[in-house]
């Protein structure tokens, strides 16, 4: 696959950043932000640090897996401009979750390589745009399901419903890809989260 | 013939293990892996290591040693064994079964939690 990398699409790519915090990441942490300042030292503040970095970590890898996808060739257009727009999305959910980590004093887990990822989510199999739907559709659903089922855990009620915002967001991009694989609709409601 | 128990602590015993063998037999591996790839998919893989470790073999081994992934202080030092037990306490609340976990992810319905541990028993072949 790295054979495959196109440089001028991985620039592309890499150029959005993360030094600067986003209008999204700061609208995400509005109200957010006094009461993480003011639970500095709260026994709960660690645990939702730990919560918040566990989310990091699946941004992360999110957004690797949407650049192994990107890089592939195997993404035709408009799939790819989608799935280029969903990592932007991941990346300003990145960006949000350092800033609020930072804020509560906590130190951001780093990310791993794109190798990395590439081969805990064995991406070598990845031979046609249908494979990477599924890919990303699988990672979509169960990242909304994680935000979903740490929400009772957070100590800071402000954080629990950015993580609720987190999940439409994975959800929305389900959905998308859903519709793209020309999945049928869940036959039940409820279908996200217990 | 005289029984051994009187007829209605008999009766509850029966029913007692009934309800136990019932809660064995009710647990379904295969809607359980349906939920674990959508619940626990997210952050896990049965044989590789993301933002948790991988859960082929998790069934029956304690705590904290899933080769080459790098656990919390918590689980490391925790002397939990995964077994129905203490995975179903794990996935109701992981903070209040191991403090310090980095988890945090619940399960709230336990037919749910019984199927995800079926599946995981069958994964780990036991």
């Amino acid at each position: 696959m790295a054979q495959m990398i196109n440089l001028r699409r991985r620039g592309l790519l890499r150029g959005s950043g993360i030094t600067v915090l986003s209008a999204s990441a700061v609208a995400l942490l509005a109200g957010c932000e006094k009461m993480a300042v003011a639970q500095s030292g709260n026994g709960s503040t660690a645990n939702d640090v730990g919560i918040l970095n566990t989310a990091l970590a699946l941004e992360n890898e999110a957004i690797s897996a949407y650049q192994l996808g990107a890089q592939s060739g195997l993404l035709q257009k408009p799939v790819l401009e989608v799935a280029v727009s969903f990592q932007t999305h991941h990346k300003e959910h990145r960006d949000a979750l350092i800033a609020t980590i930072r804020k509560l004093g906590g130190t951001p887990v780093p990310a791993k390589s794109d190798a990395e990822v590439a081969q805990a989510l064995n991406a070598s199999m990845l031979k046609t745009q249908t494979d990477v739907l599924r890919l990303a559709q699988r990672l979509e659903k169960g990242a909304a399901n994680a935000y979903i089922g740490v929400i009772p855990s957070f100590g800071d009620r402000g954080l629990a419903q950015v993580s609720a915002r987190l999940a439409a967001d994975e959800t929305m991009h389900w959905t998308v890809l859903s519709q793209a694989l020309k999945d049928p609709l869940p036959a039940k409601a409820l279908s996200f989260g217990a | 013939m005289r029984m051994a128990l009187p007829p209605l602590a008999m009766i509850w015993a029966m029913l007692a293990l009934a309800a136990a063998v019932d809660t064995a037999a009710a647990a379904d591996a295969a809607r359980g892996q349906e939920l674990y790839e959508s619940r626990c998919g997210g952050c896990h893989s049965l044989d590789a290591n993301r933002i948790g470790p991988a859960h082929r073999g998790v069934y029956g081994r304690k705590a904290g040693l899933a080769p080459n992934f790098s656990y919390s202080t918590a689980v490391r030092n925790a002397t939990v064994v995964w077994e129905e037990k203490t995975l179903d306490a794990w996935l109701t609340n992981p903070q209040a079964l191991i403090p310090g976990q980095r988890m945090n992810f619940r399960v709230a319905l336990p037919e749910d939690r019984a199927d995800i541990i079926a599946y995981l028993r069958q994964q780990s072949g036991k």
